[in-house]
């Protein structure tokens, strides 16, 4: 689908001289912004994270999803082909499907009766010949004519994703090389639910995209990362970037822990008791590469998280200007024993809303939301490790993951 | 008994309320299990949910990182109890109860911020009346902004 180009966003919002290292508050407060974003960069030629193909694994089987505010239905048909759709009656444009997942024959909207297969393909419609030869569509109705609109669909490592462009190249090739491969490591096996749950925080989309790029926050604002040695900057680590700087990765070895003193003066180390019940952090080293702690982020709205033994994907969908909900599904592998659950069960205590390390983020970026309000016209400032956008390996005390994620944002916008 | 029950439950919904989150472990048996977890994951037998303590000591964990640690906004909450129900099992009693919590943000701003059941066990443990396990199941999937505070 071509992405309508409504009006020049560009000539109205003058993006700052100093390119991605200033972010102009107003994107995260503006709402005619908001309404572009639903078209150019939701519709655009990049692929939504739409669900986990284990919570579709039947025929029949279908789950909701969202991409930007569009509500989309994912199914799995009777051959195992996964489809995706608006989830939007072709008649009066009502929705489809009503619970948040099901398993069914067909598709029925519920307002007319009609009905589509699990292709999203119409097959039929109440009345259609009238009621005693009275009524009903005109001759020329074609029922082939009409369907759900669709989504392209691809799965990569069990997750669901789908596109409305035509333009979008293959999931492997929008991830890019090493990005493909961090998530076959930690995905490219048959996967289990442990739990899902999802926070509402009060602040627009791309901050929380932001927030999860930024490997400078990471140890200064969760203090609990840095105390009990789980992830700080003065373990070996780094952030990959993507070749177009979209996708990020934030990874540490704890194993390589040398402790500088630049941590002497934050805040976030002088918190120095020991656990009183220190299981909660038993863990097993899971791969030969020694990282231990792994935030990667899928351009725009998905997170892969494996810190310690706690393997989660992260999600996060715009409902409204200023209000994102922040879904959390947490994974074992289907080989698992019953240590290993116990332990990715404890360590789940780590993060979501109750995050002992993640809850902050569950406020701060409200805390921006609020203290920007009124400086539309101003920016932030985004200049720790330099000013472009390049992998850092070595060290994360940069903000290139954000910087990143503002390139491929001016991209798809236009700006 | 049901009233040393109802007293239990009523004691625990005061200390939290009236901000005295030291005392939340003392509530428990020393391998006490404490478990937040949606109605949805509970009822699909999943295990990991909101937030897990399997011991007094994670219940104590908590406390402190809340306390000097973990970065949020001051609040306080307003437990309303439903009448529990009962049962005598072995040495014990499975109680069940429905709550509503009110969250007092410092603005003033009251939301309902949780709606759900306790699932207890509670044993008498060496006179006094403490939880084997509580398990709070929320009627929801999802948590306002983040969970701090014990429900």
């Amino acid at each position: 689908m071509d992405v309508p180009v409504a009006r020049d966003l560009g000539s109205d919002l003058a993006w700052p001289a100093g390119g991605v290292s200033r972010v102009p508050f107003r994107l995260f407060s503006d709402p005619e912004i908001y309404a572009e974003e639903q078209k150019r960069l939701f519709r655009g030629p990049i692929w939504n994270f739409l669900c986990l193909e284990t919570e579709i694994p039947n025929p029949g089987d279908w789950r909701l999803a969202t991409v930007g505010e569009v509500p989309v239905v994912v199914t799995r048909d009777e051959h195992g082909t996964i489809h995706a759709m608006v989830n939007r009656c072709a008649h009066k444009g009502a929705l489809v499907c009503l619970q948040d997942r099901g398993n069914a024959k067909a598709l029925t909207c519920v307002y007319h009766s009609w009905s589509y297969d699990l292709a999203g393909q119409l097959q039929s419609v109440a009345f259609r010949h009238g009621l005693r030869g009275k009524g009903g569509m005109p001759e020329d109705f074609e029922p082939s004519q009409h369907r759900l609109e669709p989504l392209r669909v691809e799965t990569f490592c069990g997750l669901v994703f789908g596109t409305f462009s035509d333009a979008t190249v293959p999931v492997e090739d929008f991830l890019g090389a090493t990005h493909a491969k961090m998530i076959r490591r930690n995905l490219g096996r048959p996967l289990r639910l442990l739990g899902m749950h999802s926070q509402i925080i009060h602040n627009n989309w791309k901050l929380y995209a932001e927030n999860v790029r930024d490997s400078y926050h990471a140890t200064l604002l969760h203090t609990f990362y840095t105390t009990f040695k789980v992830n700080r900057l003065d373990m070996d680590g780094g952030m990959l970037l993507s070749d177009d700087g979209r996708h990020s990765i934030s990874y540490a070895k704890r194993g390589t822990l040398q402790q500088a003193d630049e941590y002497r003066q934050v805040h976030s180390a002088q918190y120095d008791s020991a656990l009183a019940a220190p299981q909660l952090l038993d863990s097993w080293p899971e791969f030969e590469d020694g990282i231990t702690h792994c935030i990667q982020t899928v351009f725009p709205t998905l997170v892969v998280q494996l810190t310690l033994n706690s393997l989660a994907v992260r999600f996060y969908t715009p409902r409204g200007l200023d209000r994102t909900e922040l879904f959390w599904i947490y994974l074992g592998y289907q080989d698992d024993d019953e240590q290993q659950t116990r332990m990715r069960t404890m360590q789940g205590n780590l993060t979501g809303a109750a995050g002992l390390v993640s809850l902050e983020d569950g406020c701060i970026n409200e805390f921006v939301q609020r203290g920007t309000r009124g400086s539309e016209d101003r920016n932030a400032f985004l200049e720790m490790g330099g000013r472009d956008v390049a992998s850092s390996d070595g060290s994360r005390a940069t903000e290139t993951g954000i910087r990143g994620f503002w390139q491929g944002y001016r991209e798809l916008m236009g700006l | 008994m049901r009233e040393a029950i109802e007293e239990l439950l009523a004691d625990y919904a005061e200390a939290i309320d009236d901000g005295k989150i030291e005392s939340w472990p003392a509530f428990f048996t020393e391998d006490g299990v404490y478990q937040i977890i949606t109605r949805e994951s509970h009822d699909a037998g999943m295990p990991i949910g909101i937030l897990y303590c399997d011991s007094r000591g994670m219940m104590e964990d908590r406390v402190r990182a809340l306390r000097t640690a973990n970065i949020y906004e001051p609040h306080a909450y307003r437990h309303l109890l439903g009448r529990p129900r009962i049962e005598r099992q072995g040495a014990g009693f499975d109680v069940r109860a429905n709550f509503c919590v009110f969250r007092i943000a410092q603005d003033g701003d009251t939301v309902t911020f949780a709606t759900g059941r306790y699932l207890d066990r509670v044993v008498d443990d060496g006179g006094a009346l403490r939880f084997k396990a509580r398990r709070v199941v929320l009627d929801s999937r999802r948590v306002d902004i983040l969970l701090v505070l014990p429900l």
